[in-house]
């Protein structure tokens, strides 16, 4: 058959959740992963335990583009519930396999079907009557790898690298994959389609597949992280899970049974975040994970940590909000409330990963930038970035030592003859000196409090002494614009400018390389923290018009870009936000750019 | 004349922190003191202490007493919760956090406060209908392994449990009433001064003998009960009335319920388990370096781990 694609489709699972689906997706992503072939995961899944409909699109290109992409080109269709609307999705051309039972009567004629009676497969060659529901997902595993060429061995590989940690349950689930395969082979061999995935080299080398929530846990740990306190909540709760994984593995000594780490479910986020201060005010390296409503919660307590000046870290993997949202759907908006989370004046240190590299990377840095600032650190992941698989080089095992700040030994006290202040800024950057309790020296103690203080931490209601540390505290944020994570820059050349952050970045990625084939070059600033820095103002002077990319309603980084802009630079600026709760898809970019910088006629 | 120092060189001024800004006769200040006293007696070491507190004219008193400790004023509510991090942070540190009605509890100024029992009446005449919280009775639902009740005008008896609390292995409960002068000592409030000095019934006559001293008092048989604190030290619980084992959790939940049905304010030791592990030693953190001190070497994966665990996500 003429116009096979080869290795450029997407595909998607309609299956029911709870019923063991996303293991056959694994094992498809897996054995597709190891034929070389660039993928990329999207689980989209209901707030719910067992019995809501759900959906995990793979997406595949030559380019290796990461971001999602509305409709499939294969469906395997195996949800009842959504099957007349999962069908109205494929793209024309594409192939369906769908449960035989469900009816094609007034269906679409532009799409290849394949029925397969799995119910009745299921009952006649699955003898396990107890995994026959998760295996029945297996069974479109064996089907999906006959339509697209997928080697039976690259199948098996997929299978055990999914139960990689038990091997008992490798043959049950290749001898589902099998009756699959040869279904396919003995009813579907004739029936064309027109998509077809071959070996691939030099695509993915050296590329592994990571969460987000895994790459943050890892960096946490790799950053220092011994005191731990959560309160779980989606789509955070897997990076605190991730973390105790980890730790058991990497934090415990076999002999003695000792914990380098503890890490807490406490009673609510805020316990949990007050945990993670107290630890960090007495010298470890705290943090807590949340999201959504949970960082609702952690308002007060942030101001405290901003106030007194206690170093902590506080991940906050986004989803769509206001109140309870959509508990499972990704969006960037929480942005504008962690940057001044507290009542009165507040601003963070928030830092913007971009891809899972920098969930390692920013989480083990905001530990050292905490301890550095004297400050809570928020590290803003999402749903989409935490909780899919993405491909990414492998991380770097770090070199720098841990930065543990500005502390005063007992020995340096005895130096200054006790003559210290904890908020006295001696080295004029706003950062000022600290000591832990159990320091043992007569003259190291001093009060912590939430309540107003002067440099040598009294309490005090005197207006000077407040204006006095206000303003210390805003020159403290002006020094960090530059020591945080700088904007990455990308300038082939163009008057258009693009600025996003976080997960939209691959989007932008893919959306760039489409304008760029339609002759539109753009160029690209990723911001990566907040405060903002210096050279995003440049960026925007050296562009005539930008467009800052954003998941959600309001414009939030947009409205703070521009508050960092001089009058004259202010009307280069535009909005683009997408804010449906699914990841963000190319064609939301390129759509609105091309109709905005489209020459009136 | 020399000052008496204690077992560690200190004077009884090295225990004493800023002037209070509490009100004259407040309670607050007797319990102040009695910490002072406690604290001094007991040679604890003013760097190991740390004074945590919340919200409210109690949580100010910690920086009424050992100005060389460090301290920390949080927010409404959630001393435990900072005081627990802080403990994982450095286990070797005395945890001494004071919180009140204004804090834990409850809030207000001259309000009901959540402990207030059915029928008190408010100073502008309010009656209160809401039941009270007990937190000798949450504590022991909790499973906190020391809980004890007592009055801010009574050091002998708060002297020797706010001791025993210190010496105790894991987290201890003192609930201390100490009349409000100001907005809660007239007629009809169950919490004030003349309200509270009539109904105090002693459970025992406590004493306590620190470690490092020798057990010199001797009771007759079967009038005294011994309990041995995990450092060594002693409490001695002399009977007054009836019979009753301080150990026996169940019993000390009848206890609190009977008393509060009868309209007593029972104090003394209601319940303690030596046995019991503390936070630290049930998460496995190491009992001689803090966690707050490793660095690098003991936190960070080796290279060798690290490369193996990365090229398990292939």
């Amino acid at each position: 058959m003429s116009n096979v694609k080869v290795n450029e489709l997407t595909f998607q699972a309609a299956t029911v959740n709870g019923s063991g689906s996303q293991s056959a997706n694994m094992v498809l992503t897996r054995a597709i992963f190891s034929m070389g072939i660039p993928v990329a995961p999207k689980n989209v899944f209901p707030s719910n335990i067992e019995g809501l409909p759900t959906w995990y699109q793979l997406r595949i290109t030559p380019e290796g583009y990461m971001a999602r992409k509305g409709d499939p080109d294969v469906l395997v269709a195996l949800n009842p519930a959504t099957w007349a609307n999962d069908l109205k999705t494929v793209r024309p051309g594409g192939a369906v396999i769908h449960e035989e039972a469900y009816s094609t009567a007034d269906a679409r004629d532009d799409v290849t079907y394949y029925p397969v009676p799995f119910a009745k497969l299921a009952k006649t060659r699955i003898a396990s009557d107890t995994l026959r529901k998760q295996l029945t997902n297996m069974l479109y595993v064996g089907l999906v790898g006959g339509l697209l060429g997928i080697p039976r061995d690259r199948l098996e590989h997929g299978v055990q690298r999914v139960f990689q940690t038990k091997p008992k349950a490798w043959q049950v689930n290749l001898d589902a994959v099998n009756v699959g395969y040869d279904f396919w082979e003995e009813n579907f061999r004739d029936r064309p389609c027109g998509f077809r995935l071959e070996p691939v080299k030099g695509k993915v080398d050296g590329l592994v597949l990571v969460e987000g929530n895994q790459a943050a846990a890892l960096g946490a740990l790799m950053g220092g992280v011994t005191v731990a306190a959560w309160y779980p909540i989606t789509p955070s709760s897997s990076l605190c899970e991730n973390l105790i994984a980890y730790a058991d593995r990497f934090r415990v000594d076999p002999k003695t049974g000792e914990r380098l780490i503890s890490v807490v479910q406490a009673e609510d986020e805020l316990a949990a975040l007050g945990m993670a201060i107290g630890a960090g005010w007495a010298g470890a390296r705290a943090m807590t994970s949340t999201s959504g409503p949970g960082i609702s919660l952690m308002a007060e307590f942030s101001g405290l940590a901003y106030y007194a000046e206690i170093p902590v870290v506080i991940f906050d993997i986004q989803r769509v909000g206001p109140s309870t949202g959509l508990p499972t759907r990704t969006m960037q908006g929480d942005v504008s409330f962690a940057y001044s989370l507290s009542h009165g004046d507040t601003r963070h240190l928030v830092l913007l990963p971009g891809n899972v590299e920098e969930c390692y990377e920013f989480a083990r840095t905001a530990f050292d930038l905490a301890d550095r600032f004297q400050a809570p650190v928020f590290v803003l992941s999402d749903l989409d970035l935490g909780m899919n698989l993405w491909m990414t080089s492998k991380f770097k095992y770090p070199e720098a030592d841990f930065d543990r700040g500005k502390v005063l030994s007992a020995e340096q006290i005895e130096k200054l003859q006790g003559d210290w202040g904890r908020y006295r800024d001696v080295d004029g950057d706003g950062i000022t000196y600290r000591t832990l309790p159990g320091t043992e020296h007569p003259l190291a103690g001093y009060f912590t409090r939430g309540s107003g203080h002067d440099e040598n931490a009294r309490y005090t209601e005197s207006a000077e002494a407040y204006a006095r540390n206000m303003d210390r505290l805003a020159r403290k944020l002006e020094g960090a614009r530059s020591a945080l994570p700088q904007p990455i820059l990308d300038e082939p050349g163009s008057e258009v400018g693009l600025i996003a952050f976080g997960s939209t970045d691959a989007a932008i990625a893919e959306a760039r390389a489409v304008l760029s084939e339609s002759g539109m070059r753009t160029d690209y600033l990723r911001l990566r923290a907040l405060p903002i820095s210096k050279a995003v103002g440049e960026f925007v002077a050296r562009h005539e018009r930008v467009y800052v990319v954003e998941q959600n309603r309001d414009g939030q980084v947009y409205d703070l870009v521009r508050l960092e802009l001089a009058p004259d630079q202010v009307g280069k600026l535009r909005s683009i936000r997408y804010y449906d709760g699914q990841p963000i898809p190319a064609e939301a970019i390129t759509r609105p750019l091309m109709e905005l910088e489209a020459v009136p006629a | 004349m020399a000052a008496t120092l204690n077992r560690i060189g200190l004077a009884r001024d090295a225990y004493k922190g800023a002037a209070t800004t509490m009100c004259a006769g407040c309670g607050h200040n007797s319990i102040t003191n009695h910490l002072i006293k406690a604290l001094y007696e007991l040679g604890v070491e003013p760097q190991r202490l740390a004074k945590m507190s919340g919200i409210g004219c109690s949580s100010k008193t910690p920086a009424y007493f050992v100005e060389q400790a460090h301290g920390f004023n949080g927010v409404h509510g959630r001393m435990p919760a900072l005081t627990t991090g802080a403990q994982l942070a450095d286990r070797r540190l005395i945890m001494l956090g004071v919180s009140g009605d204004g804090d834990t509890v409850s809030i207000g100024l001259g309000q009901f406060s959540a402990t207030a029992d059915v029928g008190s009446v408010q100073k502008k005449g309010a009656v209160n209908t809401f039941q009270p919280i007990d937190p000798c009775a949450v504590a022991l639902t909790l499973g906190c392994s020391f809980v004890a009740r007592s009055f801010s005008g009574d050091g002998k008896q708060l002297v020797p449990l706010i001791k025993a609390a210190i010496a105790h292995r894991g987290m201890a409960l003192l609930d201390v009433i100490s009349p409000c002068v100001t907005f809660n000592d007239h007629d009809g409030s169950t919490k004030s001064y003349s309200w509270v000095k009539e109904h105090d019934e002693e459970i025992h006559d406590v004493s306590f003998i620190p470690f490092f001293e020798e057990i010199a008092v001797d009771y007759a048989p079967g009038t005294a009960v011994s309990v041995e604190m995990h450092d060594g030290s002693h409490l001695l619980l002399k009977k007054l009335g009836e019979e009753y084992d301080p150990t026996d959790r169940m019993q000390a939940m009848h206890l609190v319920e009977d008393s509060r049905a009868k309209g007593q304010l029972l104090t003394g030791l209601l319940y303690i388990d030596e046995s019991s592990p503390d936070f630290a030693t049930t998460e496995h953190i190491p009992a001689e370096r803090p966690l707050r001190d490793l660095g690098e070497q003991e936190l960070r994966l080796s290279r060798a781990d690290f490369d193996t665990f990365m090229d398990e996500f292939a």
